[in-house]
């Protein structure tokens, strides 16, 4: 369990950018999160109240996008997206693939704010 | 005039754990300038990961010059044991973390001179779920599973299986008695990642470990030859 932890993260990250932008107030921070991140969604939103109470980020949300796997298949020279994180395995040609191309993401990729 | 705010979305794109991959950057390329290949274990708690370690250095420091960094929530018992390995040890205490980050690993290295090393080897915290997120700036990451644990562990845990080099097989000599299935958790390994090696040890018969001390050497060797072109 780190999840709390890296909410802090996420809250630390967007008062930075806050502080960038003149202190603009912030409704939502939006967040990239790759199925290999290693990050669980679930108990990164239960944690997200907690991390921000005491902050300037108190009240707002944490919107998370959820990023799939998708690796390189060599035999269809083409990228696809996997079905699971259990099978590293082709959905077309089903051999076995190995090079993720996304799915490692923990991005916070945008922020709404209020002006 | 009315000052009401509106809503407005603007891109960030930063990543959470930027200052972490910085540093673990960093790492790396100063492990790089020194010549060192360094090794990470990760695993569950009792997988035999400090009993392989052990092993490994007191093995290997007849041809190397090695030297390890334990990490554990409490306790040095961990550094202790394997200081009888006789080579420089150190424990990192995380307190109430529950992975070890690149900075912490930094700071351990403060007085160390890695120049001096060939080798050195980080043991993680035993977790299979939060070392996957945090590059603490290895060449080679190593994955333990124990026979007692199930030969399904790869597809539990699938995301720190996908993040490691090289899989290790502990405890092969009580394979028999749990009836341990090594074609099948060889087949879930390579599912969630394939093409990876799995090498099969028993650090108390001491099989696999021959095995095991050539890929490191070799390992090693492809690392300088990389560096050195690079």
């Amino acid at each position: 369990m780190h999840e709390l932890s890296i909410a802090m993260s996420i809250v630390e990250l967007a008062e930075e950018e806050s502080v960038r932008r003149g202190g603009a107030q912030i409704n939502a921070v939006h967040l990239k999160l790759g199925a290999l991140s290693g990050v669980v969604s679930e108990a990164l939103l239960s944690s997200w109240e907690m991390a921000s109470y005491d902050t300037e980020l108190r009240g707002s949300r944490l919107v998370i996008e959820k990023v799939p796997v998708v690796v390189y298949c060599p035999a269809c020279d083409a990228p696809r997206t996997l079905e699971s994180i259990q099978h590293f395995i082709c959905p077309v040609c089903k051999n076995m693939v190995s090079q993720v191309i996304e799915g490692r993401e923990l991005q916070v990729f945008a922020m709404e704010i209020l002006e | 005039m009315s000052h009401e705010l509106q809503p407005r979305l603007i891109e960030v794109r930063k990543n959470v754990l930027r200052q972490n991959d910085i540093v673990a950057r960093e790492l790396r390329q100063h492990f790089r300038d020194s010549g060192i290949c360094v090794v990470s274990l990760v695993s569950s708690p009792g997988s035999g990961k400090t009993a392989f370690l052990e092993k490994t250095l007191a093995r290997l420091r007849t041809y190397f010059r090695v030297a390890a960094l334990v990490g554990d929530l409490a306790t040095e018992n961990d550094a202790a044991r394997l200081a009888r390995s006789r080579v420089p040890v150190k424990q990192i205490t995380t307190g109430t973390l529950c992975h070890l980050e690149a900075a912490m690993v930094r700071t351990a290295l403060d007085d160390w001179n890695v120049g001096e090393l060939d080798f050195l080897f980080i043991e993680n915290v035993g977790n299979l779920v939060c070392p996957a997120s945090y590059d603490i700036g290895e060449d080679l990451r190593l994955v333990l599973l124990s026979v007692s644990e199930g030969e399904d562990k790869p597809l539990k845990y699938p995301t720190i299986f996908n993040t490691a080099d090289l899989a290790v097989i502990t405890k092969m000599d009580l394979a028999e008695a749990v009836e341990f299935d090594l074609a099948a958790a060889e087949r879930n390994i390579e599912q969630v990642r394939p093409g990876m090696p799995v090498m099969k040890v028993s650090s108390k018969s001491g099989r696999g470990m021959e095995e095991w001390l050539q890929f490191l050497a070799s390992a090693r060797k492809s690392h300088l030859q990389q560096y050195a072109h690079s």
